[in-house]
């Protein structure tokens, strides 16, 4: 089975033998790669009920919880790595939530999709409209997506608060993208971050 | 192994001990009914402790003697569920202070040739816990694969690690508690309070007369039923609908069907089940605080073992809701222990472990086979 991309940039990247904390872990796709293959001590936290049982089904340990309320009970520095893939912009307070990702872990990916894509402005441009894309499929009044972020916006974000990014991968359809003009040409980004 | 009398349903065995209890007695000889299911493997290591519920019994899939229903967990346990005997040795055994085979007020207190009755020692869960390692070292057993209970039974499948943290492997708690709340110990209450109010029972001296306070014990497993079934549930269920009868009867009769169905629970609970052991078994419960065995720190009950866990609650259980798992997971988590949890939608309240529940042995079934 195949990672999605920005789970595979992830999975490459994670040390052998780590313990790894994925909040908003879905169905532990990244979690059950990790351990397979790097020996990973992957813990789960994840709100969707039937994704928590699909995930404990194959053997993994996931938390039905919600990163907005759940993430203060974790001690500090207790994962090598807390990750946050595809879930950020979904929090009510993703400054909240991103303090406590480099609270926990060590070490945090977090990937989001880029609401500063080229096809999200032409989108919005052209036809007024709320963006429908790929990565952003759902409409303005379903979409789970409550903190659209930039790439740029991301950037100012950590830089405005002393964080350190070790990593920057960037995703246009599931090819790489380049760091320059990412935020035009990328739909994903994927950062690796240290406080 | 097959011709082992230690192997198979309905056995019973009076273990020396002396049992060490929480309230300081030693409790001598240690009798305990039990079954078993499946075969213990060569190296021991397939077994699967199966904890029983407040009232329930070492006869979790297998007929009930007196009212010869099925097993009360067939659902959970056989071929084909999650704790099955094709992989697992299984073993039931009957809680001390119960009233199925095991020690408990109504079996014969050895210093006296008379039923202890209240002159038993008061018991708590870790006590049930320390009964049944006498038991698996009786068996054979050093280490269970894992530990299964629901209700209490979950709270004895929580003292395992933190009792013996060395001699579990895995732990399943559904639709329980790391410790009784106020209301909890309150609705308890009232139940004791209505065996105890009830002149048969005589300061718990009922049985060479053989006739036990059930009007009292009746009551009490009526308030308690309540608290099994949610209120969605009982309004789907009964509602307002009467009994037999097109109109009020504008009097006491059991008018609604709720009255009937409570009224019935309440008289076959007693052809089944001793008012004492109840006092003593809601009374463990009562006593239970998994925090204040580990100075207050529910964590700390789990720094000791590399168990993994495993908790199941349900959204409509307002006996034992979903914060009090949380509790507990919050606790595993800050110990560093594997766990895994999560709360599943059943209109049934409390009694949805006890029935059909797919996503349960789903994630029980996975839980289980990961461990393997």
């Amino acid at each position: 089975m195949s990672l999605r991309p920005d789970l595979a940039i992830i999975a490459d990247s994670v040390a052998a033998g780590t313990r790894v904390l994925d909040v908003g872990c879905g169905d532990g796709s990244l979690m059950a790669a990790l351990r397979d293959r790097s020996g990973v001590d992957a813990r789960g936290l994840e709100i969707d009920a039937g994704n928590v049982a699909a995930a404990v089904s194959r053997g993994l340990s996931v938390i039905q919880g919600d990163a907005d309320s759940d993430l203060a009970e974790y001690p500090d520095a207790s994962f090598d790595y807390a990750i946050l893939s595809q879930t950020l912009q979904t929090t009510r307070r993703p400054d909240v939530a991103l303090d406590h990702l480099l609270r926990i872990g060590k070490r945090a990916f977090v990937s989001f999709p880029n609401f500063a894509h080229w096809r999200v402005r032409a989108s919005l441009l052209s036809r007024g409209r709320m963006p429908v894309t790929r990565l952003l499929p759902e409409q303005w009044f379903d979409t789970p997506n409550i903190h659209h972020v930039t790439i740029d916006d991301f950037r100012a974000f950590v830089a405005g608060r002393g964080i350190t990014v070790e990593g920057a991968w960037f995703l246009a359809g599931d090819q790489r993208a380049k760091s320059a003009m990412a935020n035009l040409f990328a739909e994903h980004a994927v950062f690796l971050l240290r406080r | 192994m097959t011709d082992d009398a230690r192997f198979g349903l309905a056995r019973h065995v009076t273990l020396p001990g002396p049992l060490r209890l929480d309230g300081g007695v030693l409790l001598s000889p240690v009798d305990i009914a039990y079954e078993t299911y499946g075969t213990l493997n060569a190296d021991a290591s397939n077994a699967v402790l199966i904890c029983h519920a407040l009232t329930g019994d070492h006869h979790v899939a297998s007929p009930h003697p007196v009212t010869g229903k099925p097993g009360w967990w067939t659902r959970m346990v056989g071929e084909g569920k999650p704790v099955d005997p094709a992989r697992h040795f299984i073993v039931c055994s009957n809680v001390i202070g119960s009233c199925m085979g095991s020690s408990g007020p109504a079996t014969v207190n050895p210093a006296t040739g008379q039923p202890w009755g209240m002159s038993f020692p008061v018991l708590t869960i870790r006590d049930m816990v320390r009964a049944q390692a006498m038991l698996l070292d009786h068996l054979g057993i050093d280490t269970l694969q894992a530990v299964v209970g629901g209700s209490m039974g979950g709270m004895q499948a929580l003292s395992w690690p933190a009792t013996f943290p060395e001699r579990v492997r895995a732990a399943v708690i559904i639709a329980s508690t790391a410790r009784h709340t106020a209301q909890n110990i309150a609705f308890h209450e009232v139940g004791r309070q209505a065996v105890m109010a009830d002149p048969k029972w005589r300061g718990g001296d009922y049985y060479e007369e053989g006739d036990a306070p059930s009007a009292g014990l009746a009551v009490a497993r009526m308030a308690a039923h309540i608290t099994y079934m949610s209120e969605a549930g009982l309004t789907e269920k009964f509602g307002r609908r009467l009994q037999k009868r097109e109109q009020k009867s504008f009097g006491f009769d059991a008018d609604f069907q709720i009255e009937s169905y409570l009224r019935y629970q309440g008289l076959s609970f007693v052809d089944r089940f001793d008012a004492n052991s109840y006092l003593y078994i809601t009374r463990a419960m009562d006593y239970f605080d998994l925090a204040e065995e580990h100075g207050g720190h529910l964590a700390n009950a789990f720094r000791a073992t590399k168990a993994r866990f495993c908790l199941v609650s349900f959204d409509t259980d307002w006996l034992y809701p979903t914060p009090e798992s949380r509790a507990i997971v919050h606790a595993l988590n800050a110990a560093g222990a594997p766990v895994s949890f999560v709360e599943l939608h059943s209109p049934f309240g409390h009694d949805a472990f006890l029935l059909d529940a797919p996503e349960m042995n789903r994630v029980v079934d996975g839980f289980l086979r990961a461990g393997a």
